[in-house]
This record gives structure tokens, C-alpha cells and sequence, in this order.
């Protein structure tokens, strides 16, 4: 049992509306595995957001367990929790949320600055070594409105690795991106999975997508209703390299 | 998250908008400024009060008539008409007083100073040779006079730097001259070392100083005298001094208990006293204006950072999603008000010194900056950011993360 990533056990959340009562999670159940790319699919409404939040402290169930690398996460603070996030979570986002007028360094360092434990100088040395993981090591001054879209997501992507977390949570992270950005994202999802052998759980509407994962979960009205185990994932380098050079246009 | 981290960030926040950081620091500039100024010029005049008095001599005690008796209807009479006090009233404090060193009787007229061609309105002084010693005063040119000089009325003089200048042309000797006071011929012995103004504006090296005998006799034609001056062993024995010269003049007047003093005694520490409380209300007045506006500035820190943390509500949410505990976020905020508040402190400081500057250049106030006033308004800056910034900056650490992270 403790060698889970994540053990969730009759998952429950409701959002009270003055006397009315949304019950957006029904009781889920599910476990992941250290080393696993598991997406979350369902239609919109579905609790992925939800499901997502809970995963990653940002939220408590109103009932049920939930273990994240062995911590009852029910029980803890909200500081607590705070450090929680800060070691073992990473988040990426659909908008990508980097600070504005700040360097893809300084974003990257960000998680790092509130890690007492890390000095300066490796904070500054682990930072970049995200950044070349993500392939940017080349811009490490430029400010996010000096990126295109795909490369402002890959400096969330290196914030979001940078703490050397157990998991890492994404949110429809290639929402805002065209169809080929979408699969250099996803290669680099499936590299970190296979070869740093990070744990990923990546919400999202689109299959093709999730063909990518080693497993599908998909939510319905806030309850499990597919768990599939994906036995021919997809290299989306492969995919990539398949694209017509000016496939969009 | 370490200290030097949250400094950093919010050095970070102000660089990114530094106009309106600039702009909200104005409000605390201007009231740092004003204090630092009005404190100054406040502890400046004090000084200069203070200065100016104990020019006059500091354990100088001064005794002058007082009526003590209504004639007629009621009326008082004219203290300068008095003749309560005589060589008698002089030769007792010389004789009993334990806590006075030196007496001297005085007359004064006023009259036309006359060399050659040359006059000048001014005012005879009839002193013993103690006179110079009570008022701490040196001769600079020549001798003074001498108690043989004041047995025997001489007509010898010593004159002020004012009158000096007034009577002669410069590189001409005064001493050994002979000037005519309302006609009377006197002999120039000395002339005085220059004193200045004293605290009430008077020039106080516009005088002829001579034996009080003389001028007694020669010039008012009077047998009494109209003032005696006097001075303490040292300025705190002065008020044990007072109570001296009290018993020994009410005696020697032979008053009843129940009777008034004919006499007044003054004492310089009572005036530099009296003015040192004015001039304390003063700073105090301006002081409070000034803390006025420093509040007011204050308010102008709480409003911006509640537009800032409403501004970066996103920002908030991202940090509290990677890591960031309500009090890392609480103590951003408030080191950024601090920031602005010290940073605004630091400049308002040297804006006030500079002003102050300015005022003594052009305006020739005394000014004095003190290090208190500096400590206190570095304070008083601290203080306001920390309460000005308290609020906006626990809404930032209570907001919801994920709620924050939605927020457009
Ligand atoms: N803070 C909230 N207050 C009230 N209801 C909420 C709140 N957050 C989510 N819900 C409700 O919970 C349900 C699940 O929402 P959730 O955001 O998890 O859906 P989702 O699967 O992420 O949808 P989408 O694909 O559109 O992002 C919805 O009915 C939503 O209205
Ligand atoms: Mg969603």
C-alpha cells in the first residue's frame, strides 16, 4: 500500500450553493502506481477539475481517504498542505501561469524559494537544469511574452519539475496549444514518464491525447465509469515526426 | 521561506512598477520631510533662544523694583518711577548672600552720543566694575573702570562695538577719546568685546558703560538706584539664590509678612525656560501636523496594496499552488509596504535635511536636524507600513488557492 502514489478511497466533494448541495465527486476509488501516466478524461462537468485539485492538496474531500506517497493528506493543515504541494506536486496549468515581467529562470526558481533547505546557488543550478530538460536552455532570460505559447508551457513544465516532486498534475495543459505543440508537450511528458520515470496525471477532453497515457480514467457525473489500461501507447516523437512539415498550413 | 527570499521578491514586485511604487511613496516623503523640517527649525530656534540668553550671562540674576502699594484710586504706579531700591539693598546682598558672587548697582539713561561731528542715539549704563564679570563681558580694547573710579565719579567710559562703529572711522583708536554723553564730557577708557543681539532682538553692543556713580550724579541726578544685577555661584543655585536675596531685601526693606515685595527677581533660567516651553509647544504643534500627514500617507500604502493584491490574485493562487504558506504570502506584502514605507523614509529624511538647509540659506532660521527626530520618523515609517500593510496583506494570505488560481 505505501509504495502508492496516490491511494484515493470513496472520494467524496460537495459544493454547498446556499441551500442547494453540488455534488461534483460521487465516491471514487482508484490507486497509481509509482512510474505510471495516467489521464483523466470526462466530459465537461464531469469532476476532473475537481478530482485534479483534490490530487494535489489544492482542495480537501468532504469525505473519504486519500494517501499521496503514504501521507493521509486528510488530516493535514493548510500550512501543512502548502508544504506538501512544495515537495511532492508538481502543477501545470492550461494558461500556463508563469509571473509576467519574469525571467523563465526566476519562474522555474520560484518552488525552490520556498524550500528553505535549498541554498541559493543550487537553486539556481537546479533551475537550469529543468530548463535544459525542457529544451530551453538557451532562453533562460527571456521574459513570457518573449515565448511563444508551447515554450512559455515548457517553463511551466520545468517549474513544475524542479522540486523533483513524486507527481506531477496537469490540467488540460495542451488546451491552448495547436496540434503540433501539443505533441512536442505531450513527447515531453512521455520522456520525462519513460525515462526519469516521473509520475504524471494529465486531465484532458481529446483521445488522441490520452493515447499517449499508459492509462485512461474517465469520470462521468462524478464517478468512475472506465478505468482502461492503454497496452499500445503511442510515441508522439513518432507522431510528431509523422506530421507533415506544414500540416497546419 | 527565508527573509532575504521574501525581500527579493518584493524588491521584485515595486521594480515592476515602479511609477506608482514611486507615487504611493510620495504621500510618506512629504510627511517624513515635513517633520524632519518642522523639527528642525523648532530645535533650532530653540537652540538659538537658549544661545542668545546665555549671552546675557547665564547665572545672571536680575533684581528690579516692583510696586507693592495702590495709590489713589488703585493705581499702580509705574515700576520705572520706583525708588525702592538703594546702594543699601546692594551692600546687604554683598554682605549676607551665600550663593551670589558678584553685585552691581545700575542706572541707565538714555540720551545722544556725541564725537565731533558724529552722534548716536544710545543708552548710558551705570555699573560697578562687577558688572562685566556678572554678564561674562571681556574688553577687548583698554581697561575698565575701577571701584576708585566709582568713589569718585569719575568720567570715564567703556563703549559697545555699536557705538564704536557709529563714533569713529575705521583704524581710528577709540580709546582715550573724549565723547560727550547730553553734553557731559567722558573719557573712552575700553571699548567692549562684541556680544550681539540678545533674545529679544536688542543689540546689546549698542551701550556706554560707566561707573553708576557718575551716572547718578552727573546725568539722572538721582540718589537711589533703579536696578541691581547679580550673579549665582552656578545657573541650578539660581532659584536658591532668588529665595536669598528675597529674605535679605524684605528685611532690609523692613516689610511686614503680610506686606508684597517692593523688588522682582528674575533669573535667566526662568527665561530660558519660559522660552524653551514655547518653543516645545511649537515643535510639538508642528510635529503633530507633520505625523498628520504621514498617517495620511500610510493610508495611501493600504490602498495601493489592496489594488496590488487584487491585481495579482492570480499570482497569489499560483504561488499558494506551488508551495507558498498563507504567512510566506502575508509576509510578501508586508515587506513590500515596509519597503515602500522605509524606502520613502530614507528619502523623505534626506528631502527634510535638505530643506532645512535650504530654509537656514535663504531664510537665515536656525535649524537644527537631530538624530532623534531621524530615529523617530525611521520609526514612525516602520510602523506605518507594518499597520498599513498588515490588512491587504492578510487578505492576500487567507484567499483561497484555487479560487485565486480562477481568478481573471
Ligand atoms: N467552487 C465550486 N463551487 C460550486 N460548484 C463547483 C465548484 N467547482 C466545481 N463545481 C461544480 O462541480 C462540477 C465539476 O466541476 P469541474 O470543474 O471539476 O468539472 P471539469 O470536469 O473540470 O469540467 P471542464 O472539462 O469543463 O473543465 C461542476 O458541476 C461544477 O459546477
Ligand atoms: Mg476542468
Amino acid at each position: 500500500m505505501s509504495n502508492k502514489i496516490v491511494s484515493i478511497r470513496e472520494l467524496k466533494r460537495e459544493f454547498r450553493m446556499g441551500a442547494e448541495v453540488v455534488r461534483a465527486l460521487k465516491g471514487v476509488t482508484f490507486d497509481v502506481e509509482p512510474g505510471e501516466f495516467v489521464t483523466i478524461m470526462g466530459s465537461s462537468g464531469s469532476g476532473k477539475t475537481t478530482m485534479l485539485n483534490i490530487l494535489g492538496c489544492l482542495d480537501k474531500p468532504s469525505d473519504g481517504k486519500y494517501l499521496l506517497d503514504g501521507v493521509d493528506v486528510g488530516s493535514l493543515s493548510r500550512n501543512e498542505l502548502a508544504v506538501l504541494r512544495n515537495h511532492k506536486i508538481g502543477f501545470v496549468f492550461q494558461s500556463y501561469n508563469l509571473l509576467a515581467r519574469t525571467s523563465a529562470l526566476e519562474n522555474v526558481e520560484l518552488p525552490l524559494l520556498y524550500n528553505s533547505s535549498i541554498s541559493s546557488k543550487m537553486r539556481h543550478e537546479r533551475a537550469v537544469k529543468a530548463l535544459e530538460a525542457v529544451k530551453l536552455a538557451e532562453r533562460l532570460d527571456h521574459l513570457p511574452n518573449q515565448l511563444s505559447g508551447g515554450q512559455q508551457q515548457r517553463v511551466a513544465i520545468a517549474r513544475a519539475l524542479v522540486n523533483e516532486p513524486v507527481m506531477i498534475l496537469a490540467d488540460e495543459a495542451t488546451g491552448n496549444l495547436d496540434t503540433r505543440t501539443s505533441y512536442e508537450i505531450m513527447a515531453l511528458f512521455q520522456e520525462l514518464n519513460q525515462q526519469q520515470g516521473k509520475t504524471i496525471v494529465f486531465v484532458t477532453h481529446e483521445p488522441d491525447i490520452a493515447a499517449f497515457s499508459s492509462r485512461t480514467i474517465t469520470l462521468k457525473d462524478g464517478k468512475v465509469v472506465k478505468d482502461n489500461r492503454n497496452t499500445q501507447v503511442r510515441s508522439a516523437r513518432e507522431m510528431l515526426a509523422a506530421l507533415p512539415v506544414a500540416a497546419d498550413y | 521561506m527565508k527573509l532575504f527570499n521574501l525581500i527579493r521578491i518584493a524588491l521584485k514586485a515595486l521594480q515592476r512598477n515602479k511609477l506608482r511604487a514611486f507615487l504611493t511613496m510620495l504621500g510618506i516623503i512629504i510627511g517624513v520631510a515635513a517633520v524632519i523640517a518642522m523639527v528642525a527649525i523648532g530645535q533650532g530656534s530653540k537652540q538659538s533662544i537658549q544661545d542668545q540668553l546665555s549671552s546675557m550671562g547665564s547665572n545672571m540674576i536680575t533684581i528690579r523694583p516692583s510696586s507693592n502699594q495702590t495709590v489713589g484710586g488703585g493705581a499702580r504706579l509705574d515700576a520705572s518711577g520706583l525708588q525702592s531700591l538703594t546702594l543699601d539693598d546692594v551692600k546687604a546682598i554683598q554682605k549676607q548672600a551665600t550663593f551670589i558672587t558678584e553685585v552691581s548697582p545700575a542706572v541707565q539713561s538714555k540720551g545722544q552720543v556725541i564725537n565731533g561731528a558724529l552722534n548716536w542715539p544710545t543708552t548710558i549704563q551705570g555699573v560697578s566694575p562687577e558688572y562685566l564679570t556678572i554678564r561674562d563681558w571681556p574688553v577687548k580694547d583698554g581697561i575698565s573702570f575701577t571701584q576708585e573710579d566709582v568713589n569718585a565719579a569719575d568720567k570715564v567710559c567703556l563703549i559697545g562695538q555699536t557705538v564704536a562703529e557709529n563714533l569713529f572711522g575705521t583704524g581710528e583708536d577709540p580709546v582715550g577719546k573724549i565723547i560727550r554723553f547730553n553734553k557731559i564730557p567722558f573719557k573712552i577708557i575700553g571699548v567692549l568685546a562684541e556680544k550681539g543681539e540678545n533674545a529679544f532682538g536688542q543689540d546689546q553692543d549698542d551701550i556706554v558703560i560707566a561707573p553708576y556713580t557718575t551716572v547718578q550724579k552727573r546725568i539722572l541726578a538721582i540718589p537711589y538706584i533703579q536696578n541691581i544685577y547679580a550673579s549665582a555661584i552656578d545657573e541650578n543655585s539660581s532659584a536658591l539664590a532668588t529665595a536669598e536675596i528675597t529674605d535679605i531685601l524684605r528685611t532690609s526693606h523692613k516689610l511686614k509678612p503680610t506686606d508684597e515685595d517692593d523688588f522682582m527677581v528674575r533669573t535667566q533660567a526662568e527665561l530660558i525656560n519660559t522660552f524653551s516651553s514655547t518653543s516645545q509647544l511649537l515643535t510639538v504643534l508642528l510635529t503633530a501636523i507633520a505625523g498628520i500627514s504621514l498617517v495620511i500617507g500610510g493610508i495611501g500604502i493600504m490602498n495601493i496594496m489592496y489594488v496590488s493584491v487584487t491585481e495579482r490574485t492570480k499570482e497569489i493562487g499560483l504561488r499558494m499552488s506551488i508551495g507558498a504558506r498563507g504567512i510566506d504570502i502575508l509576509f510578501q506584502f508586508l515587506i513590500e509596504a515596509i519597503l515602500i514605507s522605509i524606502t520613502g523614509g530614507i528619502i523623505g529624511v534626506l528631502l527634510g535635511i535638505g530643506a532645512s538647509r535650504l530654509v537656514t540659506l535663504f531664510l537665515q532660521w536656525p535649524t537644527l536636524v537631530s538624530e532623534s527626530s531621524i530615529m523617530l520618523s525611521f520609526m514612525v515609517c516602520a510602523i506605518t507600513g507594518v499597520f498599513f500593510g498588515y490588512y491587504p496583506a492578510q487578505k492576500a494570505s487567507r484567499l483561497d488557492p484555487i479560487e485565486a488560481l480562477r481568478y481573471e
